[in-house]
């Protein structure tokens, strides 16, 4: 057994512990309700602001965009604007084609050394998809549950929701009914994905060999929290109204703990708290980091204007006139043109 | 290097983190100022009189729309047409005969949760508004 | 070539990718002979002012530090943190996808899980984790964190001199990280308790002093150069002889000194004297060398950001104290990475020349409008564009070539499609190699970030292996038996990788093949190519 993922896994399932305990055993709903996703979304939204402030803070002294196509030079050569963009309209482009559709991860192949010393690159997209179809299933997720947190609920989110439940499975039979409420895809999507994502880390031998266990933690923590939810909404069952209700009370800053609400809605928000909570102290920050990567976000046009380095300071150099006195001699003898004579300077 | 530190890309940083807190702060932006209590839900006379619902009304708020889902798979897959409670009592399985019967007041009973809580369920596709007037076309 | 390196075929045998049954923390490095580059020669240090200046030897167990090296390391961390936004971005959000392992070239060669650019960074990381952020002090190695140690510090110099800082990983990473910069930095760093190679270290001191890597005093560089237009006029009939140090020339001329030094670069170089005389015969064009700046290539780049600046300070100096107009650049890959994304910015502005116009074509440089540098990829481009070049492609028509796009002017410039455009007009015969293994994609030759040393050939053989392994390719299915460029490091380091791994291929810079084919104005009838090998259809004569 890997200790990394066991000691990830084994922390989830004590923050399970601590929050079914706390809720269902000692009843401390204020704590878990309201103390704690107050002070979750505080640290994250502060914690946030203060990671990439702290980046800001650093400035980008060179101008080093990672260059993947044609540069724009002469002008009947087709140059690739935007995986070399040439101005800030091209780098724009390139950073949406890079936060919305994962466009360097695309580019993945992988590498196979096949017998009779051949190499081959093969199609590899499994881990752009896996990433794309987590991602963007945590996105609509994430805007899905506003609907808890506005009253009324603006018709854009609606329109989502109709959207993410457009596909009616359903299914019925004496163990299991599904279909009613119906089935939103990106919850399935979302743990699948999550599923994936964790599966390739444990199985394919060098991303488990670089994995960290806060790379295992963040995946149970989603599992844990896709999980809750889907069971809430599918199995459990819980007062749908009761819990708006309650949301919206800490929306509009009059919080009241709902009563008759299972315990597993007070794991489900006790999980995403402690995500937000360890959103802004982790690797997670690639949420806000890829928009300050300067090899991504720069035009590659330092050879036109000219970019400013803030601590940019004088150096030693071995200036023209100490090479000329280190080789006057020598040049002359050469025939190369010198800056002063050997008599004037020799006397 | 200086001591003082300071922002680079000063006007970038800040538009991008004011867009953030925005989003952040702006479910609770939306709602600033309103109250939004959960819907009240008002009960036709009759309800009122009947007292009981088919199961209990706590069971009945979270779990209504299994309930209904379980009576037309009874009712059309299987065409048996009594469902009987946990305390033995008999309904006919029908959402416009039986639910709509007493909850004749569609939009203060059913809408006002399925509103707030931003539900659409197709049950209103194919049963119409009003159960009173299907039992008079009869 | 290493007498003791293993034969291809045990060398091949003997590369896998599984990783070790210990966690890569708790496996030590292993420092192995051949993989190395020897340590730095104390005077080379000396010369530059650089900090602890001694004889050391990486294999001993004493590394001849100072007391304090771990402060210094700590402190100087800090201050790249501070003033790097790359490298703290870089450090904080990978998310170890794997995305890179298998994009670098000496994890492909080598099967050494800390070649992997994620390990390789996260050597940094760990700790990076350790002295500067909350989860390392709290939960230390749970965090991915570790203390500075001895061992911890020799796999930093090992695996930080395993790097050719050739940016193919930055092209997969979903986040654009880039190990070439992590690589710098923690050069950087290293260079701070005086851990440097002699590859690296000795021609930066050369370069400082006499203007060029190896060393070649003025008088010598001329003599070098002057053997060339003997040669030249012995193949040709023509006297193509340059100018050196003109005041008031229209253009500088500079390219790096391996050219002038050793094949087959300087067959490169005899191309650019043939070129050059060919537009001064035709349209009066006015170019001078200098023994100055008599480097194009820049292995400061490879020791420090400041020393990259002390050394590059030359190629402006020189422009303004000779009056020139603008600059042309020969070629070299790294080189044009600093001059496109550091000169300007270290050195400039360079607003005592003018916006760059062939004055042959009349072409406006427009993309080289602020640096006043123009690469002679662009640069004869444009003059094949316009019909300026009488060329006879036939010349070259015992060569099959292909084109290996070097790293810096793939990933730190985009320059891809003008040397294609030069060499295609030159020679008949010309096949791309695969297009995983081109232009963004190219793979390094294994040598580059002076790496190019002779007693770390296993490091360069294993290193080279994906791009030997594509030229293989073309060579089995077209019978490419050339191997174009645009690299000075290049045709140092590729012949030997050729030799190791496709004897039949040999390399050639851009420029040579021009200087093949261009017909200087009088000449007489050449027999052989500027190999001395006879021309086609020239053999029976021999």
């Amino acid at each position: 057994m890997n200790s990394k993922y066991m000691f990830s896994l084994a922390a989830v399932i004590v923050l399970f512990l601590l929050a079914y305990i706390g809720v269902a055993g000692i009843g401390l709903y204020g704590f878990f309700g309201i103390f704690i996703p107050y002070a979750a979304a505080f640290i994250f939204a502060v914690g946030v602001v203060y990671r990439v402030v702290d980046w800001a803070q650093s400035p980008v002294p060179f101008r080093i965009p990672s260059t993947c196509g044609q540069q724009k030079s002469l002008p009947w050569i087709k140059p690739a604007s935007f995986d070399n963009p040439a101005c800030n309209g091209t780098v724009l482009i390139r950073m949406i084609l890079e936060i919305v559709l994962f466009r360097s991860l695309f580019r993945n192949m992988r590498f196979h050394f096949n017998k009779g010393n051949k190499f081959s690159y093969e199609w590899e997209k499994w881990l752009w998809l896996g990433a794309l179809a987590f991602h963007w299933a945590f996105f609509v997720v994430v805007i899905r549950h506003l609907r808890f947190f506005t009253e009324p609920v603006p018709v854009c989110i609606q329109w989502l929701e109709s959207l993410d439940s457009f596909f009616r499975l359903e299914f019925f039979a004496d163990f299991v009914q599904v279909g009613l409420p119906g089935v939103f895809i990106s919850g399935i999507v979302l743990l699948a994905a999550v599923i994936y994502l964790l599966l390739r880390r444990m199985l394919i031998p060098q991303v488990n060999y670089v994995s960290l266990a806060a790379d295992y933690f963040p995946l149970f923590l989603i599992i844990a929290i896709a999980v809750s939810g889907i069971m809430m909404r599918y199995f459990t069952k819980v007062d749908i109204v009761g819990i708006k209700e309650f949301t919206m009370g800490l929306v509009t800053f009059h919080p009241k703990i709902p009563e008759g609400v299972g315990s597993v809605f007070y794991i489900h928000i006790f999980f995403v708290s402690v995500l937000l909570a360890y959103f802004p102290f982790s690797k997670l920050m690639h949420l806000a980091g890829i928009f300050m990567s300067p090899t991504r976000n720069l035009a590659n046009n330092s050879r036109v204007k000219r970019h400013v380095n803030p601590w940019n300071y004088p150096v030693k150099v071995h200036t023209y006139e100490e090479y000329e006195d280190d080789f006057r001699e020598k040049m002359i003898e050469a025939g190369l043109p010198v800056e002063k004579e050997l008599t004037t300077n020799g006397g | 290097m200086a001591n003082n530190k300071q922002i680079y890309d000063k006007g970038k940083v800040v538009a991008g983190l004011v867009i953030f807190v925005f989003i952040v702060l702006s479910p609770f932006l939306y709602n600033l100022g309103k109250a939004a209590p959960a819907p009240e839900l008002k009960l036709t006379d009759k309800a009122k009189a009947a007292k009981e619902c088919v199961l209990p009304k706590e069971e009945m708020k979270a779990g209504h729309m299994q309930l209904l889902d379980l009576w037309r798979e009874k009712v059309v897959r299987e065409a048996s047409r009594v469902y009987v409670n946990t305390e033995g009592k008999e309904f006919a399985m029908s959402l416009s005969n039986t639910c709509l019967d007493c909850h004749s007041n569609k939009a203060d009973f059913c809408d006002r949760c399925h509103n707030y809580a931003s539900v659409s369920p197709y049950c209103w596709d194919c049963h119409i508004d009003n159960p009173k007037e299907i039992s008079d076309a009869k | 070539m290493a007498d003791d390196l293993a034969k291809p075929d045990e060398l091949l045998s003997g590369i896998g990718h599984k990783p070790p049954k210990t966690g890569w923390m708790d496996t030590p490095v292993n420092i192995r002979k051949g993989m190395y580059c020897y340590a730095s020669n104390p005077k080379s240090v000396d010369y530059l002012g650089l900090p602890n200046a001694r004889q050391w030897n990486p294999m001993e167990e004493d590394w001849k530090l100072p007391e304090n090296w771990k402060q210094i390391l700590h402190e100087g961390f800090r201050e790249r943190l501070d003033r790097f936004r790359s490298f703290k971005v870089f450090m904080d959000i990978c998310v170890r996808c794997g995305a890179c392992a298998d994009k670098c070239h000496f994890f492909i060669g080598t099967g050494d899980p800390k070649n992997m650019p994620v390990l390789r960074a996260e050597l940094l990381r760990s700790i990076y984790r350790n002295d500067f952020t909350l989860a390392g002090k709290l939960l230390g190695k749970v965090a991915g964190a570790r203390e500075m140690t001895f061992d911890v510090l020799k796999e930093w110099w090992y695996y930080l001199f395993q790097c050719t800082e050739c940016r193919r990983c930055s092209v997969f990473c979903p986040y654009g990280i880039d190990t070439a910069e992590i690589t710098i930095m923690g050069r950087e760093l290293l260079n701070l308790i005086g851990l440097n190679i002699d590859w690296i270290a000795t021609p930066v001191a050369n370069c400082y002093r006499t203007g060029n890597h190896l060393g070649i005093q003025p008088h010598a560089f001329k003599d070098m150069l002057d053997f060339f237009v003997e040669d030249v006029e012995d193949i040709t009939g023509v006297n193509v002889e340059p100018q050196y140090n003109k005041k008031g020339a229209d253009i500088l001329f500079i390219t790096p000194s391996g050219d002038v030094f050793a094949d087959p670069g300087t067959y490169t170089c005899m191309g650019y004297l043939i070129l050059f005389h060919y537009l001064k015969e035709k349209y009066g064009f006015d170019i001078t060398w200098s023994t100055y700046a008599s480097e194009g290539g820049n292995f400061g780049f490879f020791t420090s950001h400041e020393t990259m600046k002390r050394l590059n300070s030359k190629m402006y100096a020189e422009a303004k104290r000779l009056g020139v107009k603008w600059i042309l650049g020969g070629e070299c890959g790294h080189m044009w990475r600093v001059i496109n994304q550091y000169m300007d910015t270290m050195n400039g502005p360079a607003d005592f020349m003018e916006v760059p116009v062939s004055p042959i074509t009349g072409t406006k440089f427009e993309n080289a409008s602020g640096t006043k540098m123009v690469h002679i990829a662009e640069f004869t481009a444009d003059l094949i564009k316009h019909g300026k070049l009488e060329l006879d492609p036939s010349r070259n028509d015992n060569l099959k070539v292909t084109y290996h796009d070097s790293c810096n002017p793939s990933r730190g410039m985009g320059m891809l499609d003008e040397p294609r455009y030069v060499i295609q007009n030159a020679c008949n015969h010309f096949y791309e190699m695969p297009a995983n293994t081109i232009r963004e994609n190219t793979f390094c030759c294994g040598s580059g970030a002076g790496l190019n040393a002779g007693e770390d050939m296993e490091l360069r053989m294993t290193g080279g292996l994906p791009r030997a392994n594509a030229v293989k390719y073309v060579h089995e299915k077209h019978g490419v038996n050339m191997l174009s460029c645009v690299c000075a490091v290049d045709r140092a380091a590729l012949p030997a990788l050729m030799e190791y791994w496709v004897p039949e291929v040999d390399v050639v810079g851009m420029t040579e093949l021009v200087g093949n084919a261009l017909i200087l104005p009088g000449e007489k009838e050449r027999e052989t190519d500027l190999r001395g090998e006879p021309l086609p259809g020239m053999e029976e004569e021999e």
